[in-house]
């Protein structure tokens, strides 16, 4: 990586090749917000020059209802469910997100058993979310169904062990200030050691299915490169940054959770391209695994809920925190401000899909539309955490 | 990483005339904050960022904050002399504090894996004087966040290369997440045709036939007794 920053004006747009240029207009064209590959109701104003993007702003808020708003006029126990809402792929997640930054906020601790139970279903929710993203950005390049469908079925095995667990697939509302809501019923564990001893199955077929294919290959490789700097500068995380070869995991640098407990590698991209965007998310459904299979041989059983903490009327001291963990889309962060009082003075919730958007318009001026959305679909957005 | 205090004294001595203040923080989380005047702004952000040692190249998270005008009341011990004796008598004070908003952005180092530092830039005021220079041109990812600011908040970013609402659409015209925001009664309310608009629709509509009573059922009362 080079010492040097890019500024906003000195970054550099792609280059251009056209064999048959069009002499001509630019055309605006509106995509979406119905549109089978935007991944919900986002829409893109696009100028084309033939049919080559000249000019792209992401037009955005058809899901907004003011998210932060009703946090801030609800108990802190009461925004929970509603941290379900906002990825509806990755509730886990969110959850943790959530309790992570009230935990900091009011200082609680954890009990061991929750702890690992946390690390658990964090990276379960990285597999089911991982999958299914491969499965739709597949679909985006025209493998129209069947990808979607066989990581669907894989989907839903993790989907049966959330709603076995919490009570809802998705919806999932299971974990609390100091632990989680309830322990795991029996039987489940070893359901769930079952179904991370089979996934290796499914990644080595769908690694089959999309490493050396043609058509992936040429759709994706040298089509939408993001430079290291541009990512850093434009705070992209999670697997679009390190596809940039920026070695960044918020599970090593904070070392949230039990995580510098497990040993597992950080898979890095080289080229910055979709292609490498794209074997991120393979390679990272390995090293879940493996932590996985670590945190099921640590796990003993234990308190899963920290007696002291006063779910009901809660009201932290004032202060402020920003907690954040690494979330299966990037940073995902929360940032409160308590007044004392039983509803957060300020609650922010910093979305990762949102500030990855940023870059989209860098990442297609000069390719074409069709590569729009495979760029798109790369980035992995939901549009439930963009809008919030 | 360094403490705040050293941040601050070097980022004083880096921008010349910089007003740095540590805003602390009370709860167990421990992140306090700096406070930069907004003439400074730019200048230490573009120091935090390219300092060899700091190097806060990522920013993770620009958020606004609205503070309303309060009364923060201070209780100060004070000697007094009550009928002829010194005695101790408690003594408050009150200080008006005018409300004013507040971005707030979390710096974490990619270069050297260290983090967060906070720091805060606020308005004058909650009207006019709601302006703050952006740092979009230092941090490109608080491109869409200073948009949001300014949608929810109504905080003007001066220097922001495209400053649009971003969640709202652009007619909307109050700035829902402040604190004194109320909501209209009915989102879907459309003017009910009134003075000139009522007379043309009354040309427009045919006259109604005269049925024999019609008028007296429908009027109530008596009609019905009948």
């Amino acid at each position: 990586m080079s010492a040097t920053v890019q500024t906003l004006e000195a970054i550099e747009r792609p280059p251009v090749s056209m064999g048959s240029r069009l002499e001509g207009e630019l055309l605006e064209v509106s995509m979406g917000p119905q549109h089978p590959s935007t991944h919900g109701v986002f829409r893109m104003n696009v100028a084309l020059e033939g049919e080559v993007v000249r000019k792209l702003k992401p037009v955005f808020g058809y899901l907004h209802r003011n998210h932060e708003k009703l946090g801030e006029n609800m108990s802190y126990l009461g925004s929970m469910p509603y941290t379900d809402r906002l990825d509806y792929f990755c509730s886990m997640t969110n959850n943790w997100a959530y309790a992570l930054s009230v935990e900091k906020l009011a200082g609680i601790k954890v009990p061991e058993r929750a702890e690992y139970l946390r690390v658990i279903l964090a990276e379960l929710t990285r597999l089911q979310n991982h999958a299914s993203l491969l499965g739709f950005l597949l679909n985006d390049m025209g493998a129209w169904g069947t990808p979607l469908m066989y990581a669907f079925r894989e989907r839903e095995k993790i989907l049966d062990l959330f709603e076995s667990l919490s009570g809802s697939r998705m919806m999932c509302d299971y974990m609390r200030f100091g632990g989680c809501r309830c322990d795991t019923p029996p039987g489940w564990m070893e359901r769930a050691k079952q179904i991370v001893d089979r996934f290796p199955h499914f990644i080595d077929d769908l690694e089959q299915l999309v490493v050396g294919n043609e058509v992936v290959i040429g759709r994706t490789q040298n089509v939408g490169i993001l430079s290291p700097d541009l990512a850093i500068n434009a705070g992209i995380a999670g697997p679009m940054l390190r596809a940039s070869g920026v070695n960044y995991d918020i599970r090593k640098v904070d070392g949230y959770g039990f995580y510098p407990r497990f040993k597992f590698r950080i898979p890095l991209g080289e080229h910055g391209d979709t292609y490498d965007r794209l074997m991120m998310r393979v390679l990272e459904m390995r090293e879940s695994l493996s932590i996985l299979k670590q945190a099921f041989e640590q796990i003993q059983p234990g308190p899963i809920m920290n007696p002291k903490v006063k779910i009901r009327a809660f009201r932290p001291p004032v202060g402020e925190a920003y907690g954040r963990i690494e979330g299966p889309k990037g940073e995902l962060g929360f940032y409160l401000i308590s007044d004392g009082g039983q509803n957060p003075y300020r609650y922010r919730v910093r979305p990762p899909s949102f500030v990855n958007l940023t870059v989209l318009e860098d990442l297609c001026l000069g390719h074409t539309v069709a590569d729009v959305m495979v760029i798109l679909g790369s980035v992995d957005i939901v549009m439930g955490e963009v809008d919030r | 990483m360094e403490s705040l205090e050293q941040i601050k004294a070097r980022a004083e001595r880096a921008v010349s005339g910089a007003q740095i203040a540590i805003v602390p923080n009370p709860g167990p989380a421990q992140q306090s904050s700096l406070l930069i005047d907004n003439e400074h702004a730019f200048a230490v952000a573009r120091f935090l960022r390219d300092d060899p040692t700091l190097r806060l190249d990522f920013c993770s998270n620009v958020t606004g904050v609205d503070w309303l005008d309060r009364v923060v009341k201070k209780t100060v011990k004070m000697k007094r002399l009550v009928d002829g004796e010194e005695k101790e008598v408690d003594e408050t004070t009150e200080e008006k504090i005018p409300g004013y908003l507040e971005a707030v952005y979390h710096l974490y180092s990619m270069t050297h894996k260290h983090g967060p530092v906070i720091i805060r830039i606020r308005t004058r005021d909650r009207g006019d004087g709601a302006r703050l220079p952006s740092l979009t041109t230092i941090w490109r990812s608080a491109e869409f966040q200073e948009r949001e600011i300014f949608d929810l908040y109504g905080v003007r970013f001066d220097g922001h290369p495209d400053l649009r609402r971003i969640l709202m659409w652009d007619e909307f015209v109050d700035y829902p997440m402040r604190k004194d925001y109320r909501e209209p009664d009915d989102y879907e309310w459309e003017p009910t045709p009134h003075d000139e608009v009522l007379e043309k629709a009354k040309r427009h509509y045919t006259q109604r036939p005269e049925l024999d009573g019609a008028e007296k059922i429908t009027a109530g009362g008596d009609a019905l007794n009948r």
